[in-house]
């Protein structure tokens, strides 16, 4: 594990009254690399995300993000919107959250709230129609154009986001998600219900994302898009980290098979010596 | 049509009239059970002060044959409409000439407005009215940027309109400010009053915000009942005086209005007078609540009410952005409040209900919540629909509160059906109000 | 020391009150997570049954008081739960896939048709009555303070123990106690093993306004009075007594009751009668605000 590291987690344990979710889990995630979290249902991922996050604050362990100019952040002591606002950390969700009643448009723009707040003077620039705050508009809705036309969605920007296809709408969240300018991504099962075509116009959006400097973090079951972008992979079960390296590594790691398959590790390793 | 056919439709016909009886038979029975004694017996403190009662047994079978009556007629309707959620089908010229008429409605509404005064000068009635309805249009379009747009379920709105009222009061009878100074100091305070209230509800959702709420109106009123001293009780304060025009009083001797512009002096003055100050009122909180929401925090209000956990996920301060939802609702509360000691120049604490915040509240929800259009036109219906049953105080409670319940019933999502989009590139469609969410508080 | 003695006495016995009525909204937000806006006035409907039924059994000769306290206790429950089931069946079920607001507004609907219902056709000014049952036993005598126990109290606290005590045998251990408890749980599921989710959540309305015109009744034999908008007031505390006992939880509505009772008399006692509405109203907001789940309830987790 080389190279300089945005995310650090150490010894994270979350626990819900007697249930541990998460048991002392540390994983790293580089720079600039796609770090994928895995394994079966009910793993924890996705409590390890919302401690990441902010949305639970975890029983113990800690969580350092580092930005590119060196400065770290502890994130357990941060809470809710400050991680994605001080922290730079955003995040998609499992079961998409858009603003289903407002446009596309409308959508990209609640993401660059806090750069357009600080523009209107606290509102005050934007009530008087201060031409500074005009101007920032105009390259909040730039940005918005660009990432919609990236993703495709540029005819539709008008059109309401509960109207849009389930496809469209994933991507929507995460063009969303990248209009606050984040360090780190995470992105919480962003190809659940995509088809093939949808699933590898997914992969080169997040290898792109990734080319432009963003870190991501992802959890995800779609074992293809999986192996064709991570530079590393965690591999959880029970709350516990099982196995982690690169794609290949885990892949044939019979650790991780036994855990998928629900068997314990001497049938799966029978299971992988029995094949061709 | 065979003999076949034409019997089955006899016979699911006769099926049809013999559950359409059997429902309003049960209907007609369960009415005679409830209203036997309610309605049936009627009692009263006896001249002696113990309890009499004589009977209304003729009372009872009308309402009872009315319940049968009305009952077969909500069935015929209801099997002859189709159920409440069935989409009818508008030919698409229709269409357009129905999307032509939304366009024009509000300039005319507004063109009409500007022209009451002159149109009924004479009838004092009618501009009484106009200013009553003017006032709540504001009080919706106040409420509505706390339910409307950030989807925060409040229940005690009234408690800003007294805060207002009262400030205007008690600063004009005891410090002897003028009005103009007094209204945007009844508004600060009423601001004020709205972060405080909002504090400690941040994290409260949807019903429990909407009970808390209630009880803060009630507190506040329960306190102005209560604080003599300061307040005067239930007595009210009195002899608040009127608003001058800007300094010149409307007074009919020699330093006043008419004195001074060479007309005759009329106490209809005070009263277009009066109507102007509050249609600017309203206007201007119109214009601030349009403006707001196409800056970022009218964005963040309604991306709060859309979904407050994806906001947090974006880096929003919910904290803020609610406290600033209920600050401003608070603030055009206070002021309307403020304009409202001064018109009527008495003040008590029996008009801060729970009854006007709930009335507001219909208002916007009425309206459609978030139209600015819809709210308008709410008001307008509303406190004209009250007026109508004016004598008739219980009445008129008993019908609003039905009224309410078929509204819910039939049309959740009030008059306006749609919602405006702040910002667009190309086209600016509307976004029905089937999709946009009503806010979890 | 006698003094407070008699306040215990009096906070016990209104908190019996408000806990049977917050027993009705307990269940009902328990099962269709609305608050039951219209559930006080329901109270308000049950008390003047109650009064009314009493003066015409009076009025037709009767003189047996146990008799009469049992036919109006019959009586009255039975009108207000048909009562209840009305509400439920024009404002409610129609709603219950609407939006979340529109139950809500509804239930304020309610509230104000059932409130000036009751003004217009019983007229508005409060219906004094004889006191109906008289009499009590004196606790204690001493330094000229007296503490009584007045038989109107014992009949109070002994009526609402008997149906606690048969309530709590029908949640746990009949048919449809099963089927409320799982409805309260998840009602689709419900719906696929064959209950009948409808009515479950119908009966369960008519319990809550059964109980509510106990509720009423008894306050009616100890106040000696109603009016029209005691429901309004008497709501507010009775939901504040099931947020303070934790809302879902029948014990706790129950121990919410008795708590909200006892601070109100200890209130009006000892510091001030006319602040005593807001002492209960800001026991409300504090319990939301530090104690969103109350005394006996569960916490919960919000999901991702």
């Amino acid at each position: 594990m080389s190279g300089d590291i945005i995310l650090d987690v150490e010894g994270l344990t979350m626990r819900f009254g007697g249930v541990v979710a998460v048991n002392d889990l540390s994983l790293t995630a580089e720079r600039r690399k796609i770090t994928a979290l895995i394994g079966p249902n009910g793993a924890g991922k996705t409590t390890v995300f919302n401690c990441i996050t902010g949305f639970y604050k975890p029983t113990s362990g800690a969580m350092r993000l580092t930005h590119d100019n060196g400065r770290a952040i502890q994130l357990e002591r941060l809470n809710d919107f400050r991680i994605s606002k001080q922290a730079k950390v955003a995040r998609t969700f499992q079961n998409i959250r858009l603003f289903p009643g407002m446009t596309a448009l409308e959508n990209l723009m609640v993401a660059q709230h806090n750069a357009l707040m600080l523009a209107s003077g606290l509102t005050f620039l934007g009530l008087i129609g201060a031409p500074s705050y005009r101007a920032a508009e105009k390259h909040a809705i730039d940005q918005a154009k660009r990432w919609l036309d990236r993703i495709g969605l540029l005819e539709r920007a008008d059109d309401a986001a509960g109207n849009l296809a389930y496809g469209d709408q994933r991507r929507l969240e995460i063009a969303r998600a990248m209009c606050t300018e984040p360090a780190l991504l995470c992105l919480d099962e962003p190809a659940a219900g995509l088809n093939a075509r949808e699933s590898s116009a997914l992969s080169e959006l997040l290898l792109s994302i990734r080319g432009e400097g963003t870190s991501i973090l992802l959890i995800e079951h779609d074992m293809s898009v999986v192996m064709e972008i991570s530079d590393h992979i965690v591999v959880m079960d029970y709350g516990v980290k099982i196995a982690e390296g690169a794609p290949q590594a885990v892949r044939d790691d019979p650790k991780v098979v036994a855990a998928y398959l629900g068997a314990d590790e001497e049938e799966a390793i029978a299971v992988m010596e029995s094949s061709p | 049509m065979t003999v076949a056919s034409t019997d089955l439709t006899q016979a699911s016909r006769r099926e049809a009239v013999a559950f359409i009886l059997k429902k309003a038979l049960i209907s007609a029975l369960v009415a005679l059970v409830l209203f036997s004694l309610m309605i049936g017996i009627r009692t009263e403190a006896g001249p002696t002060g113990q309890l009499i009662y004589w009977t209304r047994f003729d009372d009872l079978a009308t309402i009872v044959a009315i319940v049968f009556g009305g009952s077969i007629v909500v069935e015929l309707l209801r099997q002859w409409w189709g159920p409440v959620s069935t989409v009818t089908v508008i030919p698409p010229s229709v269409q357009s000439a129905l999307g032509l008429a939304r366009r024009a409605i509000a300039p005319v509404l507004l063109t009409f407005t500007f022209l009451v005064p002159v149109i009924f000068y004479d009838q004092r009635y009618i501009l009484d009215l106009g200013i009553l309805v003017l006032t709540y249009v504001m009080l919706g379009w106040g409420l509505n940027v706390v339910v409307g747009l950030a989807g925060l379920l409040d229940l005690g709105y009234v408690a800003f309109y007294a805060v207002g009222a009262y400030s205007y009061a008690l600063l004009s009878t005891n410090f002897g400010l003028s009005f103009w100074v007094c209204l945007p100091l009844a508004g600060i305070l009423a601001a004020f009053w709205g972060v405080l209230l909002g504090f400690p509800v941040l994290r409260l959702r949807g019903d429990y915000l909407a009970i808390v709420t209630l009880a803060f109106g009630e507190i506040i009123r329960l306190v102005i009942i209560n604080w003599q001293s300061l307040t005067g009780g239930p007595n009210g304060v009195s002899g608040i005086p009127r608003p001058s025009f800007f300094g010149i009083p409307l007074t009919p001797g020699e330093d006043g209005l008419a004195a001074k512009l060479g007309i005759e002096f009329s106490p209809t003055h005070r009263i277009v007078f009066l109507f102007y100050v509050i249609l600017a009122l309203a206007l201007l909180t119109n214009w601030v609540t349009i403006r707001l929401r196409r800056l970022p925090i009218g964005r963040a209000w309604e991306a709060l009410r859309e979904d407050e956990v994806a906001c947090r996920a974006l880096g929003i301060n919910t904290t803020t952005t609610k406290l600033t939802a209920f600050a401003t609702g608070a603030m055009f509360g206070g002021i309307a409040g403020a304009f409202f000691a001064t018109r009527q120049g008495f003040i008590s604490p029996e008009s801060f209900t729970f009854q006007e915040s709930a009335l507001v509240l219909a208002i916007v929800v009425l309206g459609g919540m978030g139209s600015q259009l819809g709210v308008a036109l709410a008001a307008l219906t509303l406190i004209g629909g009250f007026e109508l049953f004016r004598g008739l105080d219980q009445y008129r409670m008993l019908v609003f509160g039905m009224a309410m319940v078929l509204l819910m019933i039939w049309r959740p999502r009030g008059l306006i059906g749609h919602r405006a989009p702040t910002v667009f590139l190309r086209k600016n469609t509307t976004i029905s109000s089937e999709l946009a969410r009503e806010g979890r508080g | 020391m006698d003094y407070f003695a008699q306040q215990l006495i009096n906070g016990v016995v209104l908190g019996s009150i408000y806990g049977l009525i917050a027993i009705g909204y307990t269940m009902v937000y328990g099962i269709v997570g609305m608050i039951n806006f219209a559930h006080g006035d329901i109270f308000m409907i049950g008390g003047f049954i109650a009064l009314i039924t009493f003066l015409i059994l009076v009025s037709l000769g009767l003189t047996a008081v146990p008799l009469i306290l049992l036919i109006v206790l019959l009586v009255s429950m039975a009108i207000t739960a048909l009562y209840g089931w009305t509400v439920e069946r024009i404002a409610y079920r129609p709603l219950r896939h609407s939006f979340r607001l529109a139950p809500m507004l509804s239930a304020i609907g309610m509230s104000f048709v059932l409130i000036n219902y009751s003004q217009i056709s019983q007229g508005a000014r409060v219906k004094p009555v004889p006191p109906i049952i008289t009499g009590g036993y004196t606790l204690f005598d001493r330094d000229g303070f007296v503490v009584r126990l007045s038989n109107a109290q014992i009949i109070v606290v002994v009526a609402t123990i008997v149906l606690l005590a048969i309530f709590t045998w029908l949640v746990s251990r009949t048919r449809l106690g099963r089927d409320m408890r799982a409805c309260e749980q998840d009602q689709t599921m419900a719906a696929l093993l064959g209950v009948d989710v409808d009515r479950t959540i119908s009966m369960t309305f008519v319990i809550g306004a059964a109980l509510a015109a106990v509720a009423g009744m008894m306050y009616l034999l100890y106040y000696g009075l109603v009016d029209f908008f005691m429901g309004f007031v008497a709501g507010i505390k009775a939901f504040t007594a099931a947020v303070l006992g934790g809302i879902g939880s029948l014990p706790g509505a129950m121990l919410g009751g008795l708590l909200i009772g006892l601070i109100e008399t200890m209130w009006s006692a000892y510091f001030s009668v006319e602040y005593k509405d807001v002492a209960a109203f800001s026991i409300l907001i504090v319990v939301l605000i530090f104690l969103p789940t109350g005394l006996l309830g569960r916490p919960e987790v919000e999901k991702v």
